[in-house]
């Protein structure tokens, strides 16, 4: 009996034909389907998220120099304060609100009331006290419920201040997952921000990163390496990012996509909106930090800077050789299993596997199929009520600003050297015999531990310490336990020092709790009780 | 202390009812609250004499959650007391949750002392969600009068309200009490009311008929009994308010199709 069929046979029949087709085990790598955001079945404890968080606590709530405001009760807002360690340094303008927790902390009587009036108010103090260069409106599930019209507050308080100010209904109950809280956050970045500016580029080749949050300050690390190559970073989404710069993101010449899930719609929409290609890039990993390079320097086809890629990739791999090699001699031959992200399970072996480490079991909370299978199954996918709640924006070559990079021959030639403007998921780069795992929940997570038996569990807090009391070692990708970089060539050895550690101190495998030797009921025997 | 909620379609007369029939109670020595569960606030307009207190949202809202139960509930005619939950203006907010909010404060602040005998909620329209269902949840009124009369709409309501009953009634104790028929001087208006009664499980506790008496009461801040204590339409609301005293059938309503209940009223109504 395989992994797969172990773990399903203990679901009761409804449940199991839900879930056999979200969990496969990989035969035919170029030939596998897997179902994806769909609704979590009732009582499954999934790791999901809600719509909010996709939009306030992935998307716009990295942005540093944007005021985003929790319009909601307080524990939203509140619990949606750092958790996911997106850093951010004030720029020139000296600002950076990331510290801070913004929010209308609505009370019984605003409930009854409605709520416009002090979102209004709340939005009045925080001008005056911090001028922020834009304000974001994020909504929670009571606004959607009773109604508050936050775009019209938006458009008031724009209005009476200047400032653009973006209302987004991304109440948490829209939706399967937090994908639809990114898909909104999405339409309103791309309505509202992205082609306002007019500050061109300066360097000869310049690149937007999408889809990086700067998670333990992964974005910099990108950003250190691409400006030693010599490419200008015009705007990051939204990673340390800011309003300031996304709105000049148009006039850049490559998007770079990091996480496929969060941010694709942007990529599509730019592409067609001003002729923007780009490229699925992974700069977690040494070998795929390398790869990503290569083919943004294969796209530009400046021999120049192909020479400048290969020297500052020759420069970094010597810099890290040496610590490298003594993490392979550490890591090799471990097994892990990794949830985390709409593109990091996928990005994370690649680098697990530069260690030698072999990923068992992977999989997504909220990805679509495309990120599992590759963009070529996007017209087969069904559309249900579900997704077709969630606002789709069609956009259209803009008059002037619509510049088309090369023409669509020459991309054609590219193509077939490089991924330009798809992304071929992340299945094609597992082997058979792995198990994938969409919408993951407890159940599943314990039952594949114990069955695969991984050395190492990548996932989120929600699940990391009861995988660690059970004796496997686990780490956080949702903030990396408080570490990284994780990313180019210097993070891989702070990732593979990381992992290293857990693996070499997994404390709780050392204890032998009570339960394993001593009995949990006692009892004696009577005649007649 | 008997806790009795009055539902019914928007405008049917609900609260010149609910006040009429507590004004009759009242004179009979019967202790009574009247909680008004309608933003508009206009429950306890002819028992108040036209008093305009403060609901218990505005001041919850104004003056916080340390209330004086004195400046949301004051007493009118024959010892009766009135409080308004209130709630926001139409189209903002949430008027429902206003009414929960609303009753759990009253509640908190003992305002449904034990030597009453009546607690009376006057809901309006429809069920519309659970914030309007606060009253017939586990702990609040057992008793539920539905007013309605011969009209389609009205009846169409009634039905509708009972399926909100049973709901609450096969989990909690509510139960219907019965339907009041508020005449419209629709044609066989009695036995119409009458028969949807019966196929509800259900019976017709009183027909109130039209009267100008009543609007006479109304643009003068009060209740027929208060203000023509000898008319005709007086003795109608004195035995509704007996009937209800003396009231021992409390059902969980049987709702009925649509289908069912346009047979009836082609039966009653059309046909006739």
């Amino acid at each position: 009996m395989d992994e797969r069929t172990k773990l399903l046979e203990k679901y009761s029949s409804r449940v199991y034909k839900n879930r056999k087709e979200h969990v496969i085990q990989l035969e035919n790598i170029t030939d596998q389907t897997i179902t994806a955001n769909t609704r979590a079945i009732p009582g499954s404890m999934t790791a999901r998220g809600c719509c909010y968080a996709g939009c306030k606590g992935v998307v716009v709530g990295p942005l540093r120099d944007v005021l985003v405001i929790t319009h909601g009760p307080i524990g939203c807002g509140f619990y949606s304060w750092g958790t996911r360690r997106n850093k951010a340094k004030a720029g020139e303008d000296g600002k950076n609100f990331i510290p801070y927790c913004f929010s209308t902390d609505m009370q019984e009587s605003d409930i009854v009331f409605g709520g416009e009036k002090k979102l209004e108010k709340a939005l009045d103090e925080a001008v005056e006290i911090f001028h922020p260069a834009c304000i974001m409106i994020c909504s929670t599930c009571p606004i959607g419920l009773i109604g508050d019209d936050v775009q019209a507050v938006a458009k008031r308080t724009e209005e009476k201040y200047g400032i653009t100010t973006i209302g987004y209904s991304c109440e948490g109950y829209k939706g399967v997952s937090q994908s639809a809280g990114h898909h909104i956050a999405n339409n309103g970045l791309m309505k509202y921000i992205v082609g306002t500016g007019d500050q061109k580029p300066k360097a000869k080749y310049s690149v937007n990163i999408l889809g990086e949050y700067n998670i333990g300050g992964d974005g910099w690390e990108e950003e250190r390496i691409l400006k030693r190559i010599g490419y200008e970073v015009v705007s990051v989404f939204t990673g340390d990012g800011a309003y300031s710069t996304i709105r000049n993101s148009h006039l850049a010449d490559l998007n770079l996509v990091m996480c496929h899930r969060s941010i694709n719609y942007i990529a599509e929409m730019m592409k067609t909106k001003y002729g923007i290609d780009w490229l699925k890039v992974n700069f977690i990993g040494v070998g795929a930090t390398c790869k990503s390079l290569r083919d943004m320097a294969k796209y530009f086809g400046d021999p120049e800077l192909i020479a400048r890629t290969e020297e500052v990739i020759q420069d970094e791999l010597a810099s890290i050789y040496d610590d490298m090699e003594y993490y392979k001699s550490k890591l090799k031959g471990k097994t892990a299993g990794i949830f985390v992200g709409g593109s990091r399970a996928h990005h994370y072996q690649l680098l697990l596997k530069d260690l030698g480490v072999e990923t068992i079991i992977a999989g997504y909370e909220f990805a679509h199929r495309d990120d599992y299978e590759g963009r070529q199954v996007i017209p087969f996918i069904k559309e249900d009520a579900d997704n077709k709640n969630i606002e789709t924006i069609t956009v259209s070559p803009d008059e002037k600003l619509y510049r088309e990079r090369y023409t669509p021959e020459k991309l054609e030639e590219l193509r077939q050297e490089i991924e330009i403007d798809t992304y071929d998921g992340m299945i094609p780069d597992m082997n058979p015999g792995h198990v994938v795992v969409d919408d993951y929940n407890y159940f599943e997570t314990d039952e594949l531990i114990k069955i695969m038996k991984p050395d190492i569990f990548f996932s989120g807090i929600k699940d990391k310490y009861t995988i660690l009391k059970g004796g496997t070692a686990s780490r956080q990708m949702h903030s990396y336990d408080y570490s990284g970089p994780y990313s180019g060539f210097r993070g891989a050895v702070l990732f593979a020092k990381d992992v290293t550690m857990s693996l070499y101190t997994n404390a709780w495998a050392y204890v032998t709790p009570p339960w394993k030797n001593t009995p949990m009921l006692t009892g004696t025997l009577t005649e007649n009780a | 202390m008997r806790q009795v909620a009055i539902y019914g379609k928007g405008g049917i007369g609900k609260s010149t009812t609910t006040q009429n029939l507590t004004a009759g109670l009242g004179e009979m020595g019967k202790k009574i609250m009247i909680v008004g569960c309608d933003p508009k606030a206009d429950s306890t307009r002819l028992v108040l004499g036209g008093l305009a207190q403060k609901t218990v949202l505005d001041t919850l809202r104004e003056e916080g959650d340390d209330i004086d139960l004195d400046t949301v509930l004051k007493v009118g005619y024959a010892g009766i007391k009135g409080v308004e939950s209130g709630g926001p203006e139409p189209g903002v907010g949430c008027a429902g949750r206003g009414i929960i909010t609303s009753i759990g404060l009253l509640e908190r602040l003992g305002a449904y002392e034990a030597d009453l005998d009546y607690v009376f909620y006057d809901v309006l329209g429809d069920v519309v969600c659970g914030g309007f269902a606060m009253p017939i949840r586990e702990g609040k009124a057992q008793e539920i009068y539905i007013v309605c009369s011969g009209e389609m709409m009205a009846l169409y309501a009634a039905n509708n309200i009972s399926k909100g009953v049973s709901k609450y009634a096969n989990t909690g104790g509510v139960r219907l009490g019965g339907l009041i028929c508020n005449s419209r001087k629709v044609d066989g208006e009695a036995e119409l009311v009458a028969a949807v009664a019966k196929e509800l499980g259900t019976q017709m506790i009183h027909f109130v008929p039209r009267d100008n008496a009543v609007q006479k009461a109304e643009i003068n801040k009060k209740t027929v009994i208060d203000f023509s204590p000898d008319v005709p339409q007086a003795d109608e609301y004195r035995t509704l308010a007996r009937k209800i005293d003396g009231n021992d059938m409390f059902v969980v309503p049987k709702p009925m199709s649509i289908d069912r209940l346009e047979q009836i009223l082609m039966e009653h109504g059309i046909l006739d």
